[in-house]
């Protein structure tokens, strides 16, 4: 128990008045129809949808200040800078970094992962080094690693997660060792919902010198997260998840690390100086940002920080804690339903399987119905194979879901059981 | 919900619950899995053969409703068919799911396979209906590989 009891403690916000009618108009995609049903969108933790602030904002930068960055001295060319580095400075306030120099705008969760892997991993990691990871990763924090190790001789950890969906802190405890070098987590699964206690996992790790890495992927679109408070080491997430356009993503580091790391990759605008033979880096950030960036990417992403911080993150994430548990509380009366995940603290991501209805056949009823939800492994394949289970059923929520969505998706979870013929 | 009845007809439904042929075969002649990458359904078809007779068929795996009954009704089929009546099977049965013949002119030489025309209707399910297919495809032209729906490096 820490995010979430921080945040109820300390914040004296009123959910109760949260009407998510108020944003719903905000979003040009909310009012489509769906095999002419009314669109009901619970595939949030895949990506989330746009308001018109964002969409606008992309397009009135291809409009108005169009130009490449850091190079032209030209009115648009600054333009396109300014706006690029202020999206930055954003990014820096809206998680609490103390720089904007730890920013580095990459493709999303998965390239800043790879970026770490690449830039930091080949250069410190050696053969007998062990990275601990646990085994609700999504892949995207997985096979990164699993590269650098054969690549390093460097060994994988992993630490289980328990029957509820949480760490497993004893065996994490025990791989713990002088041999361990890093430590990559989510802070939040995007399977179980399991809103790990980074606070604990990243002191002890600290405890042992051992960095921290943290994919937060579905933690920074849903929760405050502030990488000071934290003291992660690197944290990664995708803007697309948080309102923002596809193709860009943010890496944390902490400024020493990334003077330290190696370039990701090569080209332009990542060096200073260059001779035919070799070059000198750019400063940090730079270093990293090789060729030109997704500038109106991250304009975008700083739109839809805009956004959030219009709403309060905190009411965002108090709204949805009340229909994850709305929802829980609904889906636990329909027999037959498993659920996956029930960690104390846990963000709106429900995975579950309805009597034997395998998940593909159960999201195309649904679908039929307008409701948007995930079927698969959801690119956690090792949790499916440890459940014994080919995939489940994942319906994720952001703030602009209501509660009669819900009682409308919990009525047709019953349907689908007649239709099945159950 | 009307596209979707035609979809999961009674038959499909029946098959999905008890399917025919379900279970590994012991000194089969050819075994090939075919795999859906994206979904993670599988199925192993299992052959039998008798010259160039398919003699027995049976097949293991998992996956959604439409895969499984697909899998099941094929195994029924396919019995005593030779290598090219097989073959010709397929071949109509993948133009029926896709959409590119009408079911309702095929009805002879379709058979039970006509349950799947409702397939058309919904591109995504394609595959499901077919992976069971593919992999009877590779295992008459006796390969051990696991096929894939996707395409893998």
């Amino acid at each position: 128990m820490e995010t979430l009891e921080i945040l109820v403690k300390t914040q004296k916000i009123d959910i109760s008045s949260f009407d998510p009618e108020t944003y719903r108009k905000d979003f040009p995609i909310l009012g489509e129809k769906v095999h002419g049903k009314p669109l009901v969108y619970f595939d949030n933790a895949a990506t989330t949808q746009k308001p018109s602030s964002v969409i606008d904002t992309i397009s009135d930068y291809y409009r108005h200040s169009n130009a490449n960055v850091h190079r032209a001295i030209h009115e648009l060319g600054d333009r396109a800078t300014t706006a690029f580095e202020e999206a930055r400075k954003k990014v820096a306030g809206f998680i609490g970094a103390k720089s904007e120099r730890q920013i580095i705008f990459t493709r999303g969760t998965t390239e800043a992962i790879n970026l770490v892997a690449a830039g930091w991993g080949r250069k410190f990691m050696e053969e007998g080094d062990e990275i601990i990871l646990s085994e609700m990763e999504h892949h995207s924090n997985l096979i990164p690693w699993q590269i650098l190790a054969r690549e390093t001789g460097a060994r994988l950890r992993f630490i289980p997660f328990t029957d509820e969906g949480t760490i497993d802190f004893p065996v994490f405890e025990q791989l713990l060792s002088g041999k361990t070098k890093l430590i990559a987590i989510t802070h939040m699964s995007n399977v179980f919902g399991t809103i790990n206690p980074i606070k604990r996992i990243i002191s002890m790790a600290h405890d042992r010198g051992v960095p921290v890495l943290l994919d937060a992927a579905q933690s920074v679109p849903h929760l405050p997260v502030d990488v000071e408070f934290l003291d992660c080491d690197f944290l990664a997430f995708s803007g697309h998840k948080m309102m923002g356009p596809t193709g860009i993503g943010v890496l944390y580091a902490k400024s020493r690390i990334l003077e330290n790391m190696n370039p990701y990759q090569g080209g332009g605008e990542m060096i200073n100086s260059v001779w035919l033979e070799n070059a000198t880096w750019n400063e940090i950030p730079h270093k990293f940002e090789a060729g030109t960036p997704n500038i109106a990417g991250a304009v975008g992403l700083a739109a839809a920080i805009d956004y959030i911080n219009k709403i309060g993150m905190v009411s965002m994430t108090l709204w949805e804690q009340e229909l994850t548990t709305y929802a829980l509380d609904k889906m636990s009366e329909i027999d037959g339903i498993t659920i996956y995940g029930h960690a104390p603290e846990r963000g709106g991501v429900i995975s579950f399987n309805l009597l034997d209805i395998h998940p593909h056949d159960m999201s195309h009823l649904l679908d039929q119905s307008g409701i948007a939800v995930r079927a698969g492994h959801h690119c956690a394949q090792p949790i499916m194979r440890k459940l014994d289970i080919a995939a489940t059923t994942r319906a994720s929520f952001y703030f602009y879901n209501t509660k009669s969505e819900i009682d409308y998706f919990v009525e047709q979870l019953k349907q689908a059981k007649s239709f099945f013929g159950y | 919900m009307d596209e979707l009845r035609e979809l999961y007809q009674e038959v499909i439904m029946d098959h999905n619950r008890n399917p025919r042929n379900f279970g590994e075969m012991e000194h089969a002649d050819h075994a090939v899995e075919g795999r859906n990458p994206l979904c993670g359904d599988h199925y192993t078809i299992y052959l039998k053969m008798n010259g160039d007779r398919i003699e027995k068929v049976s097949f293991n795996g998992a996956g959604c409703a439409i895969s499984k009954s697909s899998a099941s009704i094929m195994s029924t089929i396919l019995k005593g068919k030779t290598k090219a009546e097989a073959e010709k099977l397929f071949d109509v049965f993948h133009k029926i799911v896709t959409g590119e013949l009408d079911a309702a002119a095929h009805m002879e030489e379709l058979g039970k396979l006509a349950v799947f025309a409702g397939v058309a209707e919904f591109p995504v399910r394609v595959k499901c209906a077919t992976l069971p297919w593919h992999a009877m495809h590779s295992a008459l032209a006796g390969s051990e590989n696991t096929v894939s729906t996707e395409e893998e490096n």
